[in-house]
């Protein structure tokens, strides 16, 4: 499998940013964790031949997302240092059990012999290009987008908005 | 399918299992709301990679590759309508702990 | 032509926000109402030349032209759209509330009739989620702690739904190389990949399960229902969690699947298994709109039972079930709505004896009930028993008897309300309240009219719109 050793060693670096992304202790360290997942991710998009959506999970997912998260965090501090100290012990008794399942599902599943015994479709000569595809095929799907958009722009506002009187809180 | 594929696909049984472990035991697990939204990041990223796979073990990359952008824009719009929630929730208990959200009674 | 549903409501809601000034916004309420009247006249009327399906622009073969069940979704979606806008019109109270309001449900239309359109299995993802955002900021749009909680559950919950939804279309890319029905069905009936087939098929139909709130994942229904503004809450009730859960999965195991023996037992099981929790969940909720919350669980286990029995005459039953729970379940929630306005509270045991001061109110919930109940000669009378007579002529005979049982359970839970909320003596405390206000009430007639319509009338209807459905099996 010497061909695939990038692959393998990409792969591993997936797996072992994501888990990084769970078990660190300081929300701002597992975001940087999950922004270093997007960027291994965009090189195993990247080498399956998409260049297109490499570029677009690096930009939007190691880019945008981790914007919004880090903006998040930083308006929703927590209490104190203290608390954040024994939540952090505390926290690290519930997750050590990750990567004891990773390491053994990996070794389980890398040692049995699965059957592949379906046939992927036929890889087909005439390929489309892109820009056909996305624009005639996924016309629908667009206008989905352009949809959602419009949603998630409502969202932002209407759960953003701050209003000028306070609001009795009840319920 | 071709003996390369055929490595290749092996390749992804193990790992992409451990990703979805790795996600799922992150929304499990954590009493952080915003470390929830991180599994589902997690989980999607797991997914995206699944779909740019198929795209490559079928040859139809240009398939693959719009179903991962609008895959990508959609998943944008959620994690900010979710981040909104947060921010909302943490308005009212100034606190970011899942356990505050058990006052509706099951 | 229908694709105009979904192109239409962009460009409204597109030209309502543009920034010329603020007297766009009291057009907001006229402009939903409006494409909600749309929906149902275009059902009832149709033009001809609308029904053929003829070649859509926006793209040939992702757009499915629209079959009987379709025809019934618009139909609900339409009336429940109208009565929504027009009772949270009036429940919600700050004018940009309002506006936010009106825009959203004209989105999640738009969301719901892709839905119903779409005939790929990718498009109707992108189309969930929209429904999905929507109703999300739609539920939240309160921000007191319980909406947002609630919110907050249905967001999680749907999003994990999503994520087993996607990586079943990831497989069905790699067994067939596209998305559409069409190819999943390919690989679902025939040739050597169907165990795979049928688990990606699995996987999709758990989400949709998750996403329908049937029991075992019915966890986020109840929050969400309660928390949600009153007038949300009818609009999810009353048509989005049918929408993008029970039609999806009819669709997914008419188109795609098929009901070879796995499905048929999941669907008869899970629905069974809904139809009994929900209506026993019912029973001990002291909470008006949690009550009906079980109950609408209870109610989807009904069509998803009759589903699996893949018989024509429990598919039409099914469907029309899908109408009828639309009309009659959006008009409990508004009459739930008229009482927590009236009195502040939704405690059963602290309410009691609001008939003779909310007669409307009243007298519309005891219509409503014994509908669901399924009572002659309203129109619920008809779909359980279309559903029965499916379930026992497909040899289900386990399964007619235990439907039986549950709507006894059901008229069971809705007298114990109707007693508790209406009839008895009326307290100290509430001997101010007033009926309702008007949009509360009239809408309230207007569904209740079209239950007992559809009741009576049931033999026109059987011919023109619940018959045809059974093509659907075909």
């Amino acid at each position: 499998m010497n061909m695939y050793s990038l692959d393998i060693l990409l792969l591993v670096a997936l797996v072992a940013a994501a888990v990084w992304t769970v078990l660190r202790g300081s929300l701002l360290r597992a975001v940087i964790a999950l922004a270093l997942t997007s960027i291994v991710l965009t090189g195993i998009i990247f080498r399956l031949g998409s260049p297109i959506a490499a570029v677009f999970e690096l930009s939007v997912c190691a880019g945008l997302i981790t914007v919004i998260f880090m903006s998040t965090i930083s308006l929703t501090k927590p209490l104190s240092h203290k608390e954040t100290l024994e939540y952090t012990s505390s926290r690290m008794k519930r997750f050590w059990l990750l990567p004891i399942i990773i390491a053994a599902v990996g070794a389980s599943l890398a040692l049995a012999v699965i059957p592949i015994n379906f046939n992927t479709a036929a890889v087909q000569e005439t390929a489309r290009s892109f820009r056909n595809v996305l624009w005639e095929d996924r016309r629908f799907d667009l206008v989905g987008q352009i949809i959602i958009i419009l949603a998630g722009v409502f969202g932002v506002v209407v759960l953003f908005r701050h209003h000028s009187k306070d609001e009795p809180e009840d319920k | 399918m071709t003996t390369n594929s055929v490595q290749l696909l092996r390749l992804y049984i193990v790992f992409l299992p451990l990703l979805f472990i790795a996600g799922f035991y992150c929304i499990v697990t954590t009493r952080n709301l915003i470390r929830t939204l991180l599994g589902l990041e997690i989980l999607t990223k797991a997914v995206t990679l699944m779909l740019a796979l198929a795209g490559y073990l079928t040859g139809k990359t240009a398939l693959s590759q719009a179903l991962i952008i609008t895959l990508i824009v959609v998943e944008v719009v959620v994690i900010a309508v979710a981040a909104g929630l947060v921010l909302n929730i943490f308005k009212h208990y100034n606190s970011l702990d899942t356990r505050n959200l058990r006052s509706l009674k099951g | 032509m229908a694709w105009l549903f979904i192109l239409i409501p962009i460009l409204a809601v597109i030209a309502l926000n543009l920034p010329f000034g603020v007297s766009y916004r009291k057009l907001a309420y006229p402009a939903a109402l409006l494409l909600a009247v749309s929906q149902v006249l275009f059902v009832l009327l149709p033009p001809e030349t609308v029904l053929a399906s003829g070649a859509c622009p926006l793209c040939p073969f992702l757009f499915r032209s629209l079959d009987a069940l379709g025809k019934i979704m618009i139909l609900s979606i339409g009336i429940v759209a109208f009565c929504s806008v027009i009772a949270g019109w009036h429940l919600t109270e700050r004018a940009e509330r309002k506006f936010d309001f009106a825009n959203l449900i004209i989105l999640a239309m738009a969301g719901m009739n892709g839905i119903i359109l779409s005939g790929d299995l990718f498009t109707l993802y992108v189309f969930l989620e929209i429904v999905a955002v929507a109703s999300f900021i739609l539920i939240a749009m309160d921000k007191n702690k319980s909406s947002l909680e609630g919110a907050f559950k249905y967001l999680i919950l749907s999003a994990v739904a999503t994520i087993l939804m996607l990586s079943s279309i990831a497989m069905i890319v790699m067994l067939t190389g596209g998305t559409t029905f069409a190819d999943a069905a390919m690989v679902m009936r025939s040739g050597s990949n169907v165990p795979l087939g049928l688990f990606a098929a699995g996987l999709f139909l758990t989400g949709l399960l998750i996403k329908g709130g049937l029991v075992p994942f019915h966890g986020w229904l109840p929050d969400a229902y309660t928390a949600a503004p009153n007038g949300v809450s009818i609009f999810l009730a009353g048509i989005v969690t049918k929408t993008t859960g029970i039609y999806t999965i009819i669709k997914l195991v008419t188109a795609v699947t098929g009901f070879s023996g796995p499905v048929q037992k999941i669907l008869l099981l899970f629905g069974a298994l809904s139809a009994v929790a929900g209506a026993f969940g019912a029973l001990s909720q002291k909470n008006f709109k949690r009550m009906l919350a079980y109950s609408s669980i209870s109610q989807m286990g009904y069509i998803v039972l009759a589903l699996g029995a893949a018989n024509p005459i429990a598919i039409m039953g099914a469907a029309f079930h899908l109408f009828n729970h639309a009309i009659f379940k959006s008009q409990l929630f508004i009459n739930a709505a008229a009482v927590e306005e009236s009195t502040q509270t939704l405690d059963m045991d602290r309410l009691g004896g609001l008939a003779e001061k909310m007669p409307v109110t009243g007298a519309t919930s005891l219509i409503a009930f014994l509908s669901t109940a399924g009572i002659p000669p309203l129109a619920g009378f008809w779909s359980k028993l279309l559903i029965i007579i499916g379930l026992w002529v497909a040899g289900f005979r386990v399964y007619a008897v235990i439907a039986v049982l549950t709507s006894v359970v059901t008229l069971a839970y809705f007298l114990s309300m109707q007693r508790r909320v209406f009839f008895g003596k009326l307290s100290a405390e509430l001997s101010h309240i007033t009926e309702a206000n008007g949009p509360l009430t009239y809408t309230a007639v207007l569904l209740a009219i079209i239950t007992i319509g559809a009741g009576i009338f049931f033999p026109f209807i059987l011919n023109n719109l619940i018959i045809p459905v059974k093509a659907i099996l075909g």
